[in-house]
């Protein structure tokens, strides 16, 4: 029997609250029919006795009070999911796009999914090599992390996502590999972009997106990286996908977050962001990793402009500590005309001790990190040092570093959007940077290393 | 209790308001649904009770029932528990992991111990012979690193009954009665119940002499932590938190490592516990896992559950301690429970205090950090709990109140810094801001155990990194070449001291844990030659002919070379020879 119940006893924002209402569980997917028949979907977001509160996806717009019948489905929220969804291209809510038809799905799954339980997570190891030096060689994309890009409006955070998804790969080449792509809040453009990138390296076919609009309802905003990484976990573990989602981008989906929360009328937290943000970005980001006997796994490089170019913003700041570092980009490199403007001192693979180095990529890869590191934060010094004495009066030493800086961010930073680097060719090439510095001065690695690779070009 | 007349009324996110009766005890344990999720009564007003539940709400509706226990919410604790992992309200990962696959799926209650593990226990209560709260009655080998002591919960007095001899029995067999004076038995099985939110008892506190020693430099040379204290690590996200805490969970000398992952990555346990599997406790050379209870409550499982994992973890501690052992409680993060608290609170639609955080955040964080201490138990022997818990304050801004009302509570205090992380100098732990009020409780078994004068070479070597802050000052403005030899020798020996001392290398083979002796060899040899050079000064010869000679590169290496096992002697001649080269020079 289908129950419907018409007319409501409140609105506001996107909420809806409906009186009388029996039977409805927490977290109820429910069809909101208005009098010119629209069919809209919403979600039970709070039970009170008899009173439930709706959130409607497609927002409350044209609704009254009186013309408006609802149905409860009896089940949550669920993504039709089957192999075919790979090639497609849906909304937020994960209806077609498209023009094509319904997905026939294999299976339909709740979008929040469930926590992987930590016994049964695989630590990461595997490297992601990306042909990008200072990612590969400073922070290592490891298979089945997740590690954002902290740009800010107006970098080229779009350019070098595209060009990790098109040079990404592994040691092993004859594994599936996947792109889930999900756009949230975003302009047109954007999203134009990514799938003209996708179209001209071919990859189109092995792509699936999910696509909210700056101008589309925010609800849908944040349901769309629950419907993305559904369809990547499903790829991943149901069919041994090895599955690269780009999710941008993150501060138009927490701005969703907060415009939801106060239509709530829930107490704010810091720069009027709900309480619960740590939480809510963990559910997603989280949605990452591999598990013990699947041979698939989900990697995530979530893309967020910085507002204001403010690293301690809220929206970085909670994402920093939930996610497995940063790649973090620089407006003064994107100034100098550096593409990518990896900033390399705030930015930090947490799982690249543990897949680089013998075994895993080079053995001197950790050392040489670290000494890059170390040579290219002592550049900052003699920088500062610099613009308060001048160049000239500066010791011999640091002059060495600002001739170093110099170098390191014009021919290791630096490098075309379609250079695809080896890691050898990454390695040499620091290695060749190094040779400037006095070998005294390279404390953070050992003499055997040194040794062997500390000498002059090839 | 009538289960029968209470029923689920409304749902707002993990907070579940219950009609029917006025009969639900604050803070008791119920089962929510008819997925009978765990929860807690929260508050209570009129004909509504309202419950704070463990897991996710999704498909609850109005009018499941509730199936109260009466109860307030326990942990079962008994052998079995070591090397162990758990959620947040003490389910056992691994067996939900057998019974539910990859994934944590919902309403899923199990023991947290075996039950049906057999144990080799040997009795020491004898029949007829007193019996009170805390005396051990019988041993059994956990692990092989740590021997179980089976205690007599804490209230129960009277002589033993029933004493069944030596042999193999589970957690649950009832090994002996004690009959009190009017004649009402206890059964003693081996494992008992706690409530978690209440502290257990113990005879009493002793004070703190003894350090926890943690094989890091900086923090057992500058900022110790007692045994029984309380130490926090605030510092902003790559900032290393998560590695300190590893480290100490790896490498300290404490009995047992209770670590709880509160609220953070799923990845980072499972890290832990890949590496607890393989490494090897530097003292026994059993595997680290022997001595190691972990907890997760990673930050995309419910968020109540991270509220109570806390509570868990710090009663395992005490139970543990209660046994004679040294505990330490990694707690990391301090602020995700802090939020979790803040989620749960604006759920119950509570006044808001500072940052929205509840106006009882500070007697809550007092709560915690105060069941932690060095004690007599109550069976007469010692033991311990120290508490480290992280502390991720927003933007790494020290300001905000968890790390305000943190330090209230907490007397070792290790602040981490940005900007030593981005030039990797770990641990990041920056020198000027951090301190540590327990070195005058712990001094005297320094001068004891890591050899005397160690105090006043501790204060030398704080004097120079001092001197050497206020001298980056002005060396920010004209450059170091223009400094008097005095004072540039002491910033080369303050970059000794932080690139060769402070700096420690985590992922190194020897410098991930460096004992007490070496240490000390190294704040010799430094000292040694931080003297020598004043006296080529005092003679006035300039520094750099004796900084062309190497020996300050040397210090930079020295903990590697003392991991390869170079003595101090061969550091002393290395010292003597660039002197001499210097001298020689300027014959």
């Amino acid at each position: 029997m289908r129950i419907e119940y018409t007319g409501l006893s409140e609105m506001q924002g996107s909420l809806i609250a409906l009186e009388g209402v029996s039977g409805v569980a927490y977290d109820e997917l429910a069809e909101i029919t208005l009098g010119s028949g629209e069919r809209r979907y919403g979600r039970v977001i709070r039970i009170d006795g008899e009173r439930v509160v709706l959130q409607v996806f497609e927002g409350t717009t044209g609704i009254d009070m009186e013309r408006v019948n609802t149905h409860f489905t009896g089940k949550p929220i669920t993504l039709p999911l089957s192999k075919e969804i790979l090639g497609r291209i849906f909304d937020g809510s994960g209806k077609p796009l498209d023009g094509l038809r319904e997905v026939f799905p294999d299976e339909l799954r709740d979008i929040n999914g469930s926590a992987i339980n930590p016994v049964r997570r695989m630590y990461p190891r595997s490297c992601i090599m990306t042909g990008i030096s200072s990612i590969d060689a400073t922070s290592t994309l490891i298979r089945g992390q997740k590690l954002p890009i902290f740009s800010g409006a107006g970098m080229s955070h779009n350019e070098l996502a595209a060009q990790i998804v098109r040079q990404a790969h592994t040691m092993d080449t004859d594994e599936q590999f996947a792109i889930v792509f999900c756009a949230m809040g975003v302009k047109n453009d954007t999203a134009e972009f990514f799938k003209k990138d996708f179209q001209e390296s071919g990859a189109l076919g092995r792509v699936v997106m999910y696509l909210n609009m700056a101008s589309d309802p925010i609800i849908e905003r944040i349901l769309a990286p629950r419907c993305a990484l559904t369809a990547a976990e499903y790829l991943a573990f149901h069919h041994g996908y090895h599955v690269l989602v780009i999710l941008t981008d993150m501060a138009s989906y927490c701005e969703a977050l907060r415009e939801f929360s106060s239509s709530k009328g829930e107490i704010p937290s810091r720069k009027g962001f709900p309480s619960y943000m740590y939480s809510d970005l963990a559910s997603v980001y989280e949605r990452a990793g591999m598990i013990y006997g699947q041979k698939g796994s989900v990697t995530q490089v979530p893309i967020l402009t910085m507002p204001n170019d403010d690293i301690s913003h809220p929206i970085p700041d909670l994402t920093g500590y939930i996610t497995e570092g940063q790649i973090v980009l620089s407006r003064d490199l994107e100034q100098k005309g550096i593409y990518p403007p990896v900033a390399i001192l705030p930015s930090l693979s947490r799982l690249m001790k543990d897949g680089t180095g013998e075994g895993y990529t080079r053995e001197d890869h950790a050392d040489l990190s670290n000494q890059l590191f170390a040579s290219y934060s002592a550049v900052a010094d003699a920088r500062s040092l610099a613009s308060v004495i001048g160049e000239d009066e500066l010791s011999d030493i640091d002059k060495l570093y600002v001739e170093f800086g110099k170098r390191f961010e014009n021919n290791f930073v630096a490098q075309g959007m379609r250079e695809n680097r080896t890691l050898d060719q990454t390695l040499d090439l620091g290695w060749q940077l190094l040779y400037m510095l006095p070998r005294s001065e390279l404390g953070r690695v050992s003499d055997k290393l040194l040794d062997k690779y500390y000498r002059g070009v090839k | 209790m009538d289960t029968n007349s209470y029923y689920v009324y409304g749902v707002n996110g993990p907070v579940i308001t219950v009609r029917g009766g006025r009969s639900l005890p604050m803070m008791s344990l119920i089962y929510v649904g008819e997925d009978k999720i765990p929860g807690e009564v929260v508050s209570a007003n009129g004909e509504t009770t309202v419950v704070q539940i463990y897991e996710s709400s999704a498909g609850l509706t109005k009018g499941q029932p509730i199936f109260p226990t009466g109860k307030p919410m326990t942990v079962l604790l008994g052998p079995g528990m070591l090397s162990n992992i758990y959620d947040g309200i003490a389910r056992p990962l691994r067996a939900i992991a057998d019974l539910a696959g990859n994934f944590i799926t919902k309403g899923i209650t199990l023991p947290a111990l075996d039950t049906e593990k057999l144990w080799d226990v040997k009795i020491e209560a004898r029949e007829g012979g007193d019996a009170k709260g805390g005396m051990i009655f019988a041993r059994t080998q956990e692990s092989v690193a740590v021997e179980h002591r089976c205690m007599i919960p804490p209230e129960v007095f009277g002589k033993f009954a029933d004493v069944k001899p030596d042999g193999q029995y589970k957690v649950t067999d009832v090994i002996a009665n004690v009959v009190d004076g009017r004649g009402k038995k206890t059964p003693l099985t081996l494992a008992q119940e706690w409530p978690i939110r209440r502290s257990r008892p113990c005879a009493k506190r002793l004070p703190i002499t003894r350090p926890l020693v943690t094989g890091q430099r900086v923090i057992d040379t500058l900022f110790p932590v007692g045994k029984g204290g309380c130490a926090a690590i605030p510092g902003p996200f790559g900032a290393g938190k998560t590695m300190v805490q590893h480290q100490l969970a790896k490498w300290s000398d404490a009995d047992i490592i209770v670590y709880l992952g509160c609220g953070e990555r799923g990845n980072e346990m499972t890290q832990v516990l890949d590496e607890f599997a393989e490494l090897k406790d530097p003292k026994t050379g059993h595997l680290l896992m022997e001595r190691t209870i972990l907890i997760a409550n990673t930050s995309n499982m419910p968020v109540a559950a991270r509220e109570a994992s806390i509570y868990t973890g710090m009663t395992i501690a005490e139970y543990y301690r209660d046994m004679g052992y040294h505990v330490a409680l990694m707690a990391d993060s301090t602020s995700r429970w802090a939020e979790a608290l803040r989620e749960i609170s604006g759920r119950l639609e509570e006044m808001p205090a500072e940052e929205s955080f509840p106006a009882y955040l500070p007697s809550r964080l007092a709560g915690f950090y105060e069941r932690a201490g060095y004690m007599e138990t109550l069976s007469g022997l010692e033991g311990s709990v120290t508490v480290i818990g992280a502390v991720s304050p927003q933007g790494g801004d020290f300001s905000e109140p968890v790390t305000q009302n943190t330090k209230r509570f907490i007397r070792t205090f290790w602040a981490l810094d940005r900007s030593l992380a981005y030039a990797r100098h770990f641990p990041s732990i920056n020198w000027t801001t951090s301190y540590s009020e327990y070195f005058l409780d712990v001094k005297d078994w320094y001068e004891d155990n890591f050899g005397h004068g160690f105090t006043k070479m501790r204060q030398q070597i704080i004097d120079i990194l001092g001197k050497e802050s206020s001298l980056m000052e002005i060396v920010k403005l004209i450059g170091s070449d223009v400094l008097p030899d005095d004072q540039k020798l002491i910033i080369e020996t303050a970059k000794a001291i932080r690139q060769g001392y402070l700096q420690q290398n985590a992922f190194h083979k020897t410098d991930t844990y460096m004992p007490p002796e070496k240490q000390m060899v190294m704040l010799e040899v430094m000292l040694y030659l931080y003297e020598e050079s004043r006296k080529l000064i005092a003679l006035s010869i300039p520094l750099n002919q004796l900084t062309e000679t190497g020996i300050f590169s040397a210090m930079y290496k020295m903990k590697f070379d003392l991991g390869e096992g170079q003595t101090k002697e061969y550091f002393i001649t290395l010292v003597d020879d660039a002197v001499s080269k210097v001298l020689a020079r300027n014959e």
